[in-house]
């Protein structure tokens, strides 16, 4: 531990590659602590609602609930044989600090939020599929900021052993009369061999919260990942780069963001490092902007023959003051490999708002309809009931055109 | 008494060129009128001003729909109207489900009715246009006509590109979306269908058929018979044989 807290101390001062800087002595630290929460129904209604927002239903089909109410996990608990789901500081003591999983994929002193984690009491989620085991319902996470002006700190570890299948729908959100904070969040993920995890990550931020996620995963051979990532809500910035390691032989990769920004900065992509033959990986984003700034970053690296991968970014800017910019990189290092990459940012068809006002539909309501349909990705590897409940998501949105 | 739909002296540019040049028009209800001419002769060109795409610049003249002038009305007024298009190549429409757009042209229709109606339900699932070959865009359109049951049905080409078995079937949607199963006195709903082989004739019921040439009606007659002289003569021939100026 203090090798970790040593790094971590020289890494403070560290700015992030991308995204503006944040100063954290701007947050408070003391949180307030909450008590624990027995049963489900007890969940107050505010966290609730919030929950129901980032598609976190909490009363049906749950195969285990982690809900963290500030830096306190007040639930914790798996319905599922063969799933473990605890809080990551009762995960440390039982499994000895974790010492193969522990801040093993993302570098402690990789920036100052990553350091800031390791510097404090550790909060966030242990989940764990055993060898073989399968989630029949999604695992469902809830990471809430109800205290205004927080420095909301989590690190969380995912673990699908071998031949393993983990579903699991995370939701981060800020009731709406908290408008300012900061969120902070390590994930690492460790997909073993022929293990498939899927990993939707749902964020509805107040207008002034600042996010900073750092993630990583690691494959091994036939290891599947479906990582999707969803923000319909303005957040002040967020910038996340998630980074994945595909190092056995035919681990295949697939990262969907859906984004909508009305206002406000959202700095977003990943990088996928394919270092094993038969491995694949493709990256889609779909980005309307109706005054929002939004970077969309990817990046493929190839370090072996007979790899394949996939970038694409389509945009849509909705309004005068709107700003899309898609940055895909290809890093092929050797011969035998095939990458490639799309991106356009444009306007709504004509033809298309014509063909539904054709049908009745005012322009506002053919424009929502045709916005809708853009973030309506098929992603694929997620359960039916999951895709559903995504789609209720992008539909419950109140989206339109230009301001 | 109004005809349903009373077009006057209509001038339309596109892009600053005149295409429509006089065109005067009138359609009562319960008939269907057919439209023939040369390609670019400008049939598209008034089917869409009609439904008010806004690209089509009216430049004079004007167009009653029900006794009123809609002639600078948004195309989505004119559908609530009661004005319906089938386009010949609509655009594909991403994440939108054909059933759900059913809905949006009328929320009391039932999807899985009109489309097995076109037998064309096992698309209900899919994007709209997306992928669908010619024939099944025209499938397409029927059932959401068929759901919006427009007044005025406007059809061009429905019979291009769609096998024998299609155009039956495409032809009875036509008959039913102009009530051709109804007392002709008791018709309300009128159509404008745009054909070039007159294929989708043998299978629906048109009153008046009329031909166009550079932008304006050269003529106007029987439906059989204007086909006969345009299959013998040409255009031009049929223009000049039956229309001397």
């Amino acid at each position: 531990m203090s090798d970790i807290a040593e790094r971590a101390r020289k890494a403070l001062g560290k700015k992030a590659t991308y995204g503006p800087d944040v100063d954290l002595e701007k947050y408070d630290v003391e949180a307030k602590p909450h008590e624990e929460i027995q049963r489900l129904e007890e969940i107050p209604e505010d966290v609730r609602k919030a929950a129901l927002g980032v598609g976190v239903t909490l009363e049906k089909e749950v195969g285990g609930a982690y809900i963290q109410m500030d830096q306190t996990p007040v639930v914790a608990r798996s319905s599922t044989e063969g799933i473990e789901v605890l809080d990551i500081a009762t995960a440390l003591k039982k499994y000895d600090g974790l010492r193969d999983y522990w801040w093993k994929l993302v570098p402690v002193d990789q920036d100052k939020y990553t350091a800031d984690v390791a510097l404090h009491p550790p909060a966030g989620y242990f989940l764990r599929a055993k060898r073989g085991a399968k989630t029949i319902f999604p695992l469902k996470s809830c990471l809430y900021l109800g205290q205004t002006n927080l420095n909301q700190r989590v690190h969380n570890i995912i673990i699908a052993e071998e031949g393993s299948e983990l579903h699991v729908i995370t939701g981060c959100t800020t009731p709406s009369h908290v408008q300012r904070g900061l969120h902070l969040g390590v994930s690492e993920f460790f997909i073993k061999k022929g293990a498939h995890v899927s990993f939707t990550m749902i964020h509805n931020w107040g207008r002034e919260v600042e996010v900073r996620p750092r993630t990583a995963i690691y494959m091994e051979e036939g290891a599947t990942l479906s990582n999707n990532y969803i923000c319909l809500t303005p957040a002040k910035t967020l910038q996340t780069y998630p980074k994945a390691i595909l190092d056995g032989k035919g681990a295949v990769a697939s990262f969907n963001t859906v984004l909508y920004a009305k206002e406000g900065h959202l700095d977003t992509g990943s990088e996928v490092v394919l270092r094993a033959p038969g491995c694949s990986a493709d990256s889609i984003t779909r980005a309307v902007s109706v005054g929002g700034e939004i970077i969309t970053r990817g990046k493929m690296v190839g370090e072996v023959p007979d790899v394949k991968a996939h970038l694409e970014c389509v945009g849509l800017i909705l309004s005068e003051k709107g700003r899309i910019d898609s940055i895909p990189e290809l890093d092929g290092r050797c011969g035998g490999l095939d990458m490639s990459h799309e991106a356009a940012v444009g306007k709504i068809s004509e033809l298309e708002l014509e063909y539904l006002m054709a049908r009745g539909l005012t322009k506002d309501q053919a424009t929502g309809v045709i916005v809708r349909g853009f973030l309506d990705v098929e992603i694929k590897g997620l359960p039916e009931s999951l895709r559903e409940e995504l789609r209720r998501i992008t539909q419950l949105q109140e989206l339109h055109g230009g301001a | 008494m109004f005809g349903l739909l009373e077009i006057e002296d209509l001038h339309v540019s596109i892009g600053g060129r005149m295409v429509l040049k006089g065109i005067n028009l009138k359609i009562d209800r319960g008939e269907n009128h057919a439209l023939f001419g040369p390609n670019g002769c400008g049939k598209t060109t008034l089917l869409n001003t009609i439904a008010g795409v806004p690209r089509y610049v009216v430049e004079r003249g004007r167009i009653l729909f029900k006794g009123k002038d809609i002639t600078h009305m948004s195309m989505d007024e004119r559908a609530r109207m009661g004005i319906g298009i089938a386009f010949q190549s609509p655009p594909a429409i991403r994440g939108l489900k054909l059933k759900d757009l059913i809905k949006l042209c009328n929320p009391e229709a039932n999807p899985e009715k009109v489309l097995k109606e076109m037998n064309f339900l096992e698309f209900a699932d899919r994007e709209v246009n997306r992928g669908f070959s010619g024939g099944e865009i025209k499938r397409s359109e029927m059932a959401q006509l068929l759901a919006q049951r427009p007044e005025l049905v406007m059809l061009d080409e429905p019979d291009s590109g769609v096998d024998l078995e299609n155009i039956k079937l495409i032809g009875r949607a036509i008959n039913k979306l102009t009530e051709k199963d109804t007392k002709p006195s008791k018709r309300i709903r009128s159509g404008i269908i745009i054909t070039h082989f007159g294929h989708i004739l043998d299978y629906i019921s048109v009153d008046k058929a009329h031909v166009m040439l550079e932008g304006t009606i050269v003529c106007t007659g029987s439906p059989r018979e204007i086909l006969e002289q345009i299959k013998t003569r040409g255009y031009e021939g049929c223009a000049r044989c039956l229309c001397p100026t």
